[in-house]
C-alpha cells in the first residue's frame, strides 16, 4: 500500500520535473525566436539539436569528446595510482603524515587553473599542460579522503585482527582497505568531478586542437553559440553518465555489498 | 600494533611542546624549498623558467611595494565578495523554498539537477558571449557557479529538519514564523553552512581561471596570466603564492569561525 504510493508519488513528482523542463525549453525557445536577442547568440533549439546531431554523426564531437576523456583518465589516472598508497601511508606512519600534511594544506587552497600560465611556460602548449592540471587538481581529494578514511578505521578492529592472529599484510587488505573503501570510493568521485572541472578549464587555456573545452572556447570566437551549446549539452552529459554509473555501480558493488553504507543516503 | 601504539604516545609528548608542533609544520616546507633551490641554482633548467625562491620574494616584494600586487588581489577579493554574496542569497532563498514548499521543488530542481553537472567554466564563454568581457559576466558566472552546493546543501538541509521537531513546535502553538526562525533554521544551518563553505571554495577556484578568459584589466588570475607572456616566471609564482595565502585565509578566517560561532555553538555539531 505505501509503497503504491510512494511509486504514485514519486511518478508524479516526475512527471511535473519534466512538465518544468518543457516549459523552460519552450520560454527559451519563444525567447529565442522572438528576435530580440541576436540570433547569434541565442540560437533556437532546433538550431542547437541539428548543430549537435550534425557534430555527431562526422564524428568530431565524438573525437573531441574522446580526447577529453583520454586527458582526464590519464591525468586522473596518475592522481589515483600516486593519490591512494600516499594517502595510505599518511594514515599509517606518522613521519610520512607529518611530512605530507603542511605540504598538502599549503597546496590544496590553490586552484588549479592557476597553475595553468606556469605549465605552458614549463611544457609549452598541448596535452602535457591538460594532463597535470588534471593530475594537480584529482590529487588532493584523493590524498585528503584515502587519509581520513584508513584513520577513520575502527581501533578495534585493528585490535581484534592482530589478536587473531592477522599479519601485516592480511591486516592491510582485510581490515584497513575495507574499512577505509567508504571514503576512498568519496576520494575517487570527488576527483574524478575535480578533474573534470579541470579539464575544461585547461583546454580552454592551453588551446590544443581537440577537446570539449577547446570547442567551447573556440566557438566564441566565431560567435556560435549552438556549438557552445551543443557542446555543453555533450559535457553535462558525459559528467552525469559517469557520476550516475560509473561511481554508482562501484558504490553497489563494494560499499554497499560489504555493508559499510547505507543506500539510503544516497 | 604495539608500535602503532608507543608512536602514538611518543607523538603525544612532543605534541605538548610549541616548538616542535611549529617546527613539525615548517620542516616539510623547508625541504622542498631547499630542493626547489637546489635545481634553481644547478641550472638544469633556464632560470627564467626556473627562479630561485629569493627571486619569487624578490617580485613579490617588488609588487607589493609598487602597489600592484594589492590592486590585483583586491579587485579579485570584490568580484569574489560579490559573486558568491548573490550565490549566498539567491541560493539560500531558493533552497529553503524549495525544502519547504513542494510546488518549488518540482519547478526547481529539474532546473538545478541539469546545470549543476556541468562544469562552471564550461558556461564562461557562453557568459562571455551574452554579457560581453569584463567584471559582468565573471561576478555573473562565479555566482551561477557557486549557487549550485548552496542550493543544494539548503534544499537538504530543510528536508532534514526532523518531523517530529516541526509537529512539537506547531503542538507548542510556534506559527509559521517563529518555526521557520526557531526550528527550521537552526535545523537546516549545518547543512546551509556546508553549503556556503562548498560555494565558497568552487567561487574562487572559477573566479582565478575566468579573470584569465574574461580580460579584466585586474586580478590574480589576470596577473598570472599576463605575466606568461613575458616570461616572468617569477611574477607568476608570486602570483600563485599570493593565491594560496588568500584561499587558506578563506577557510582559517572566514569559514572555521562561523562555523565555531554558529553551529558549535548551538551544539548541531561537535
Amino acid at each position: 500500500m505505501t509503497t503504491v504510493r510512494a511509486w504514485s508519488e514519486r511518478s508524479s513528482s516526475l512527471r511535473r520535473g519534466a512538465l518544468t523542463l518543457i516549459i523552460a525549453a519552450a520560454l527559451y525557445d519563444a525567447l529565442a525566436r522572438s528576435g530580440y536577442f541576436p540570433q547569434a547568440l541565442t540560437p533556437t533549439l532546433g538550431a542547437i539539436a541539428s548543430t549537435l546531431f550534425a557534430s555527431l554523426a562526422d564524428g568530431t564531437m565524438l573525437l573531441h569528446a574522446a580526447a577529453t576523456l583520454y586527458r582526464v583518465l590519464i591525468g586522473f589516472g596518475f592522481a589515483v595510482a600516486i593519490g591512494l598508497p600516499l594517502g595510505v601511508l599518511m594514515g599509517r606512519f606518522r613521519p610520512v603524515e607529518n611530512f605530507v600534511l603542511p605540504l598538502m594544506s599549503a597546496l590544496m587552497p590553490i586552484p588549479s587553473l592557476a597553475w595553468v600560465p606556469v605549465f605552458i611556460l614549463w611544457f609549452g602548449l598541448g596535452n602535457t599542460v591538460s594532463v597535470l592540471i588534471v593530475f594537480y587538481a584529482a590529487l588532493f581529494p584523493m590524498l585528503l579522503n584515502t587519509w581520513s578514511g584508513v584513520r577513520a578505521v575502527n581501533p578495534i578492529w585493528l585490535r581484534a585482527a592482530s589478536a587473531m592472529g592477522a599479519n601485516e599484510h592480511a591486516l592491510f587488505w582485510k581490515v584497513i582497505i575495507p574499512g577505509a573503501s567508504p571514503f576512498i570510493i568519496a576520494g575517487l568521485r570527488q576527483s574524478f568531478l575535480r578533474s573534470w572541472i579541470a579539464v575544461i578549464g585547461a583546454e580552454m587555456l592551453a588551446g590544443s586542437d581537440w577537446g570539449l573545452g577547446w570547442v567551447i572556447f573556440d566557438a566564441k570566437e566565431f560567435l556560435d553559440a549552438d556549438v557552445m551549446l551543443a557542446s555543453l549539452i555533450v559535457i553535462g552529459l558525459i559528467g552525469f553518465a559517469t557520476e550516475r554509473l560509473v561511481f554508482g555501480s562501484i558504490e553497489r558493488a563494494t560499499i554497499y555489498r560489504w555493508g559499510m553504507a547505507r543506500s539510503a543516503q544516497v | 600494533m604495539h608500535d602503532v601504539v608507543e608512536n602514538f604516545a611518543a607523538a603525544g609528548v612532543r605534541d605538548s611542546h610549541p616548538f616542535w608542533r611549529a617546527w613539525r609544520n615548517i620542516y616539510p616546507f623547508i625541504v622542498v624549498g631547499a630542493l626547489w633551490e637546489a635545481i634553481a641554482h644547478l641550472g638544469i633548467f633556464p632560470i627564467q623558467f626556473f627562479p630561485p625562491l629569493e627571486s619569487i620574494a624578490a617580485a613579490f616584494a617588488r609588487l607589493c611595494a609598487s602597489g600592484v600586487l594589492p590592486h590585483h588581489a583586491f579587485d579579485t577579493l570584490i568580484r569574489l565578495t560579490a559573486g558568491f554574496a548573490l550565490a549566498a542569497c539567491v541560493g539560500i532563498a531558493a533552497g529553503v523554498l524549495m525544502g519547504r514548499s513542494r510546488r518549488a521543488e518540482d519547478i526547481l530542481l529539474p532546473l538545478v539537477s541539469i546545470g549543476a553537472p556541468i562544469p562552471g567554466l564550461a558556461y564562461a564563454p557562453l557568459f562571455l558571449l551574452w554579457f560581453g568581457p569584463g567584471n559582468i559576466s565573471t561576478v555573473a558566472l562565479v555566482a551561477f557557479v557557486s549557487a549550485f552546493p548552496v542550493i543544494y546543501n539548503s534544499w537538504t538541509g530543510v528536508k532534514a529538519v526532523k518531523e517530529i521537531w516541526l509537529r512539537s513546535a506547531q503542538a507548542m502553538g510556534a506559527d509559521d514564523r517563529r518555526l521557520f526562525r526557531h526550528v527550521v533554521l537552526p535545523g537546516a544551518l549545518p547543512y546551509i553552512v556546508t553549503g556556503l563553505r562548498l560555494g565558497l571554495a568552487q567561487a574562487w577556484r572559477i573566479l582565478v581561471a575566468v579573470e584569465m578568459l574574461a580580460a579584466v584589466p585586474w586580478g590574480l588570475g589576470w596577473l598570472i596570466f599576463g605575466a606568461q607572456e613575458f616570461l616572468n616566471t617569477d611574477v607568476m609564482l608570486a602570483g600563485i603564492a599570493v593565491i594560496a595565502l588568500i584561499g587558506l585565509g578563506l577557510e582559517k578566517l572566514v569559514f572555521q569561525p562561523l562555523e565555531n560561532f554558529t553551529v558549535v555553538r548551538w551544539g548541531m555539531m561537535t
